[in-house]
């Protein structure tokens, strides 16, 4: 084996400006690979970063406009949630609905403590939707059962708004915000999060329903599921509780805008989906950039190969079998590739850090939401052992047929001096 | 040692080509052999042959009591090693590597350990006074030099027979008649040599000349005495 790669050795050493230019190909080909591999999971991470929290068994409900005529009733009429949809999901869908909340938001107004004013969504919550929107509390607490019995007058913000509110360092708990005249106690502290939007304040249900006059009405429903395993089933449960609705609610069970309905379980391997087609489709561009360096590799062992015509001879008439100089001619196409490839993925994993430590994290600022980009753009060593089984493959296939070509050299070549 | 019975051989390019046209010899072992012709007359394919680096297409071939006929390659790759120890014109050294190195290749091919070919190897150079020279490459080495390495990697293997192709070809008059002079001193030890050339000076240092002509044997003479020979070592008329 040493000898062989010694023998090997002295091939490389007598071209090393050529090797090299065939060398740099294949490094730019693995660095490119790992690059774009660092950088897919960096987008992937973000998305995954950016769902954190958000429960997976959840289905919201949006009321929406009917899109067809249905028993006499003209197409286009407004459809409206109330409590007969908090109750209808647990006597009708028992074994596919664990608990049913609502929210219901009153927009446009504002808050302000002193001098300090902010426009503010105030949305009024069941305490179940801390686990649904996947909220995570600073301080305090959220809002609890005794808020809603006792219609309290208490809100739960997030850690900017405190900070516009009360300056910079100061605990808002316990305090006072006035929203359009009406004195409401801060009790809990979320922490800003990329998933919500950041006009929103948080207050019990009952307290909104009463203060903002709401009625029955309701703005949006939020059912847990439970044993919504597969595609089929959580597709047969949206049509049956679309019809459901619609018996209630007076629409055609077909009309898809009637209500809208967001499944997060679905969203989620759709998710999926689209994670693992980035992922093979980055494999793809980086391995079509790498074979473009593998072609080169093979082109010039063929050069090689034909220079070193008279060298095969010598040696077949010496008494080399053609085996031995195919595992040469491969060798040292996979030494080639392999070395190279080291050095690219050496510069390429080096590049992923560099963007981490730059770009990396960098966090968008929308305005009304803020969009974290490239989490984590780097790859891991499983990437880098692929990789390496990746280069050595390649190096295979680029002296494939140089290998043969030089296993066909005649030993009569040998007395062609 | 190396009969040749009726061996044909035909090469097929545009127009085919009929090179030998039934040869048959017979070498004993330990006798030193020329074999001489005009370019065209096909003592390089004959060479070929005997160096199990080209098949014949009729006749036989046996070597050491070997039958060489279809042999696969890598099977005639094993003959040639062992059996067969070549002399280029051009000595056929390998560039990058040093004179040990180069000596020690065969024996690479037949799987010995690197410090004991290397060791071998040392050995053969010092035979032939060129242990001094055993780090150099070919091309830091005068001709007769080459040549000597040359020799010392046919030896190594302890091959049946050995086979020079204009061993001479390639150099000045001192140097050739240094490496006849060689040759001669294996035959003496009981080598079987096979020198393939055109000049006679050469060919006389052998036992025996075997003279072809149009792809057939013409003469095969027996040399008694070399220096009574009608030409020099530089084939030159005396």
């Amino acid at each position: 084996m040493i000898d062989t790669l010694q023998e090997i050795w002295g091939a490389i050493m007598r071209n090393k400006m050529r090797t090299a230019a065939t060398g740099i190909a294949v490094a730019s080909g693995i660095f490119l690979l790992i690059v774009l591999l660092g950088a897919s999971n960096g987008i992937i991470h973000t998305l995954e970063q950016n769902s954190e929290g958000l429960s997976l068994d959840a289905v919201h409900i949006y009321p929406g406009f009917t899109s067809k005529p249905f028993n006499g009733i003209k197409e286009g009429r407004r459809i409206e949630l109330d409590n007969r949809d908090i109750d209808m999901p647990k006597r009708r869908f028992k074994e596919n609905v664990d608990e049913v909340t609502a929210t219901v938001e009153q927009s446009g107004l504002t808050a302000s403590v002193g001098k300090q004013h902010l426009s503010v969504t105030l949305t009024g919550v069941y305490p179940q939707q801390k686990e649904i929107d996947g909220s995570k509390l600073a301080r305090g607490r959220f809002i609890n059962d005794f808020d809603l019995q006792q219609n309290r007058k208490v809100v739960v913000i997030d850690n900017n708004q405190e900070e516009h509110l009360f300056g910079p360092n100061v605990n808002g708990i316990g305090k006072i915000i006035n929203i359009n005249n009406s004195a409401f106690t801060v009790v809990g502290i979320r922490k800003r999060d990329f998933a919500f939007s950041s006009s929103n304040m948080l207050a019990p249900f009952t307290t909104m329903k009463i203060i903002y006059s709401k009625g029955n009405n309701i703005g949006e429903l939020t059912l847990k599921s439970k044993g919504l395993d597969t595609e089929q089933k959580n597709e047969d449960f949206e049509k049956s509780y679309r019809r459901a609705m619609g018996e209630i609610h007076q629409f055609d069970a077909e009309d898809e805008s009637a209500i809208w309905m967001w499944n997060s379980a679905e969203n989620n391997s759709a998710m999926n989906t689209a994670k693992s087609t980035l992922h093979t489709a980055f494999w793809i561009l980086g391995l079509l950039t790498l074979l473009s360096g593998v072609v080169g590799v093979s082109n010039i062992m063929l050069i090689s190969v034909k220079e070193r015509t008279h060298e095969f001879g010598i040696r077949k008439a010496l008494g080399a079998r053609p085996r031995s100089i195919v595992s040469m001619v491969i060798f040292e196409s996979i030494i080639i590739t392999t070395f190279f490839g080291y050095i690219g993925m050496l510069f390429g994993v080096g590049f992923c850090e560099w963007m981490d430590s730059s770009v990396g994290g960098y966090t968008m600022d929308m305005g009304v939401f803020q969009q974290k980009l490239f989490v984590n753009p780097t790859v891991d060593l499983s990437i880098c052992i692929e990789a390496t089984v990746v280069m050595i493959i390649s190096g295979m296939l680029a002296g494939f047929f140089p290998a043969q070509r030089a296993a066909k050299v005649k030993p009569i070549e040998a007395l062609h001096g | 040692m190396l009969h040749l019975e009726n061996i044909h051989k035909t090469y097929h390019g545009g127009n085919s080509l009929h090179v030998l046209k039934g040869i048959s010899l017979h070498i004993n072992k330990g006798e030193f052999v020329s074999i001489m012709g005009a370019s065209g007359s096909g003592k390089s394919t004959l060479l070929n042959i005997l160096g199990i680096l080209d098949d014949y297409d009729e006749g036989t071939y046996t070597l050491d009591g070997t039958l060489i006929r279809n042999l696969s390659e890598t099977r005639a790759a094993e003959y040639r090693n062992k059996m067969i120890g070549f002399i280029f014109q051009s000595f056929n050294l390998i560039p990058f590597k040093d004179a040990m190195e180069n000596v020690a290749l065969p024996l690479f091919y037949q799987g010995v350990s690197r410090r004991k070919r290397n060791q071998l190897a040392l050995e053969y150079l010092d035979k032939f006074g060129l242990k001094d020279w055993a780090h150099h490459k070919p091309n830091e080495m005068s001709g007769g030099q080459k040549q000597r390495v040359a020799i010392a990697r046919a030896l190594i293997t302890q091959p049946k027979i050995i086979l020079a192709d204009e061993p001479t070809g390639a150099l000045d008059s001192k140097t050739s008649v240094e490496v006849m002079q060689i040759l001669k001193e294996l035959h003496k030890q009981g080598m079987t040599i096979i020198v393939v050339t055109h000049e006679s000076g050469v060919a006389y240092q052998a036992e025996k000349i075997i003279h072809i002509k149009d792809g057939i044997i013409g003469e095969i003479e027996e040399v008694t005495d070399a220096s009574r020979t009608p030409f020099s070592m530089e084939g030159t008329m005396k």
